[in-house]
């Protein structure tokens, strides 16, 4: 069957492809730059296609518990949102990640802090990679950077969240959102059945029928000891999707001799400062993180072995820089460039600061 | 091929529904292409650009700081882009209520009067597929039955009456369009 | 025979008069003793027996008290982040409508830290059942001031009583969700005398029966003693909750068929 081609905005094609992916529910606030992906599900009514929920909700605070009750009952839920309203999100988030839920959440980040600015930007990393609430707990991150990206993202996104029974996040921005760009429309995904659920997640809250004992669904435990061992046994969840969830792209990393790391919409523009090397005749490459957690520290350490210099590109003061430098060998030479507070930093003036501070004349 | 453009206006001359019939003719002759819009507050009432690229390879960055063309139709943009074209590249511009004109002499230049003869059609609507005519004209990267199909494609079925005239304002803009310097 | 019965006659099935229904645990209550919550628990319990919804339901249970509630309802449980019942309550509801759900709530979690999505829901018009206990107080904590605290009441932060001036109004949130449009019953109920928790038990059932009919939020709120964060014996906190509490939250419907009851 061939595919459906569109031309569409991140934020909206994000939103297609969770109805294509058979979610049940989405539950949200408003909040720019994002906001499209909730008028999208409205307008496309996905109750009467597929049966799936839309519900605006009083504020973030809300949504995510929506969230967590939908999830508890093993359903495809989701919300989306932007910087200050994931900060809202995070008491939520340490709950859904300490009773093991899955759930998908879409941060089209901004500036910071604070209320900060709608522009564009990627100072939640620590947030969002270092579990961001209360308590020992990860979450899965992914950041794409294309809108057929964020497309995909969705089911991607589901997928992991059931395997692992853990939140994902895809962190994107107000540029990847708004921006359109030709997207491949996949099938429509079908919706779970009850029956389905029960099959597939026995410890859901769907109502105790078949003579089994009762579900519960919570992230109390008041003896320590017990307690103990559930969080090891999250730690060892989160050593399983370090082992086997690192996802990453190279672009011309096989014959270079410097990298830029990136992620998301950074990472699209240093593929032009790279053009831009390249037609000087210096050899740079990029790697772009995919999954930012978990972070691919195996890779970014024989990068750091490889090449002469590695810079990191942030629109922040410079937060994923810490795991690569936590990653790479001593005495690697690595610098941040970073614009923050919304401005997006240019593709030529990255070369400027690479060719300034990597190539000596 | 690459096409790198700025579309640069009032919120309400059209500018971002212009690079969205750009990127979908793109799409038509199975291009790479990408929308990038100015956002936020700019949009309620003040300036608006797009930067729209066509291209045959895979796109990197959807942000930029110098284009092959810019489309400019305020004095504002005119301020801010003119120095933005790359030396060869060029600048198209519609000269109502442009007080200050382009003065740079490495790149090709040109007016279409597309406001007014938008007025003198009574096709205001569509003043911006003028502009987009004139565009065509000057650089053929996107062809009419594109463009055409671009617009069956993007437009609502209740909207499909109105594509004649849109390709007739296109034509119009195709015939007016005048250059003004070149390199 | 000597007139005295054995236990294994008390055992028998012709002998037995009450038996605790299958849908409480045998787990041992964590409340303290005199406390209403219990009887709370049970009355839904029964209710959710009798009308063979077991298999059906989803209960939410609070932060505050009755944070284990799901240690002691033998039904599907989620426990929710502080506030929040009404949020998860909501999705549940709306994600699987023919399911019964309850929200099981403090006044400190309903009144206070949840408010917004307490009002919402109601206004929203949701489809589930609220049960809120009110005992004016934060029984889990250690006795702080709640929201439902009275005026002048003692707590751990109002030892010399609650100020109006300074530290607020008790909040009535029965009577603020009753005249939502969306709620469809709202009623006010105790637990402390058998007469009480028979009137309370209809309420109850009545709530749930109004659940099935999906015309909106059934509200029950159920005034109840805190003998340990009051500080007195139960009998004596069942008094005080007499003299003091229901001058200020009559027990009674608020709101029948969607419609408020007119005050005499």
């Amino acid at each position: 069957m061939e595919k459906e081609l569109r031309l569409m905005k991140g934020n909206e094609a994000f939103a297609e492809a969770v109805i294509r992916a058979g979610a049940d529910g989405y539950f949200g606030y408003p909040i720019t730059p994002q906001s499209e992906v909730m008028e999208y599900l409205m307008a496309q009514k996905p109750e009467e296609q597929t049966g799936m929920i839309v519900l605006q909700a009083e504020s973030e605070v809300a949504s995510i518990n929506m969230l967590y009750g939908g999830a508890g009952c093993g359903k495809r839920v989701l919300t989306s949102s932007s910087s200050p309203g994931i900060s809202l999100m995070q008491e939520g988030l340490s709950y859904l990640a300490g009773a093991e839920l899955p759930c998908l959440i879409m941060n089209a980040a901004r500036g910071g802090p604070g209320l900060g600015t709608i522009q564009p930007g990627q100072a939640d990393y620590f947030q969002s990679v270092k579990g961001g609430g209360h308590g020992d707990y990860r979450i899965i991150v992914i950041a794409p950077a294309s809108v057929q990206e964020m497309y995909d993202s969705a089911k991607i996104g589901f997928d992991l969240a059931f395997k692992y029974r853990t939140p994902v996040l895809v962190l994107t921005d107000g540029a990847t959102g708004q921006m359109m760009e030709k997207v491949y429309i996949g099938e429509q995904h079908p919706r779970l059945t009850e029956e389905e659920i029960k099959e597939k997640y026995p410890w859901a809250t769907t109502g105790k029928s078949g003579g089994r004992e009762r579900n519960i669904i919570t992230s109390l435990d008041l003896d320590p000891y017990r307690h103990e061992r559930h969080n090891i046994k999250l730690q060892e969840k989160y050593k399983t999707i370090e082992e086997n969830e690192v996802v990453f792209e190279e672009i011309n990393i096989e014959d270079a001799d410097y990298a830029i790391v990136a992620y998301g919409t950074t990472s699209r523009i240093c593929q032009k400062t790279m053009q831009l090397a390249r037609e000087k005749g210096i050899k740079l490459g990029i790697f772009r993180l995919i999954s930012l957690w978990p972070f691919p520290k195996k890779e970014i350490r024989e990068l750091s072995k490889k090449v002469k210099g590695i810079l990191c590109v942030e629109m922040s003061a410079g937060q994923m820089i810490e795991d690569v430098r936590l990653n790479s060998v001593d005495g690697a030479h690595i610098q941040h460039y970073g614009r923050m507070g919304g401005v997006i930093p240019s593709p030529t003036e990255i070369f400027d600061f690479f060719e300034k501070n990597y190539i000596k004349d | 091929m690459t096409e790198e453009i700025i579309i640069a206006g009032f919120g309400g001359q059209g500018v971002l529904s212009m690079g969205k019939i750009l990127a979908y003719s793109g799409i038509m002759q199975d291009q790479e292409v990408s929308w990038m819009p100015s956002y936020g507050p700019e949009m309620r009432g003040g300036t608006a650009n797009v930067t729209v690229i066509l291209s045959d390879e895979r796109i990197s960055s959807p942000i930029l700081t110098h284009y092959d063309t810019a489309i400019i139709l305020n004095q504002q943009s005119m301020d801010k882009f003119e120095s933005s074209v790359k030396p060869g590249g060029i600048l198209l511009y519609d000269p109502n209520g442009i007080s200050h004109h382009p003065e740079r002499t490495d790149i090709n230049i040109y007016q279409v009067e597309a406001n007014a003869e938008a007025a003198k059609l009574g096709l205001m609507k569509i003043f911006n597929m003028i502009v987009l005519g004139g565009y065509m004209k000057v650089k053929p990267v996107v062809k009419l039955e594109n463009v055409i199909k671009g617009l069956k494609k993007s437009l609502p079925e209740r909207y499909h009456h109105m594509i004649p005239d849109n390709e007739r304002a296109i034509t119009t803009g195709m015939g007016i369009v005048k250059q003004i310097r070149e390199v | 025979m000597d007139g005295t019965i054995t236990k294994e006659a008390i055992f028998k099935p012709e002998n037995i008069v009450y038996k605790k229904t299958s849908l409480m645990t045998d787990n041992i209550l964590s409340y303290c003793p005199g406390c209403g919550h219990g009887t709370a628990h049970r009355l839904i319990m029964e209710v959710i027996d009798e009308m063979g919804l077991e298999s059906e339901t989803i209960g939410i249970a609070p932060v505050g008290c009755s944070v284990l509630a799901y240690e002691f309802m033998n039904v599907d449980m989620q426990q929710a982040a502080h506030g929040r019942a009404p949020a998860h309550a909501t999705a549940i509801k709306r994600l699987m409508p023919h399911k019964t759900v309850f929200a099981y709530q403090g006044d400190g979690d309903l009144a206070a830290i949840g408010t917004a999505e307490t009002i919402h829901a109601c206004n929203r018009g949701e489809n589930f059942t609220t049960f809120f206990i009110n005992n004016g107080i934060y029984g889990m904590t250690g006795g702080q001031m709640a929201p439902t605290t009275l005026p002048g009441m003692k707590s751990s932060t109002s030892p010399y009583g609650r100020d109006l001036k300074s530290m607020g109004h008790p909040i009535k949130m029965t009577e603020l969700v009753a005249q939502l449009p969306g709620t469809y019953y709202v009623t006010r109920q105790a637990v402390h005398t058998p007469a009480a928790v028979r009137k309370a038990k209809k309420a109850i059932r009545k709530a749930i029966e109004i659940q099935q009919m999906n015309v909106g939020l059934s509200f029950v709120e159920i005034v109840s003693n805190c003998n340990s964060g009051w500080k007195m014996a139960p009998v004596q906190s069942n008094h005080w909750m007499e003299e003091n509490m229901f001058p200020f939250y009559p027990l009674g419907d608020i709101k029948v068929d969607g419609k408020l009851i007119e005050k005499k």
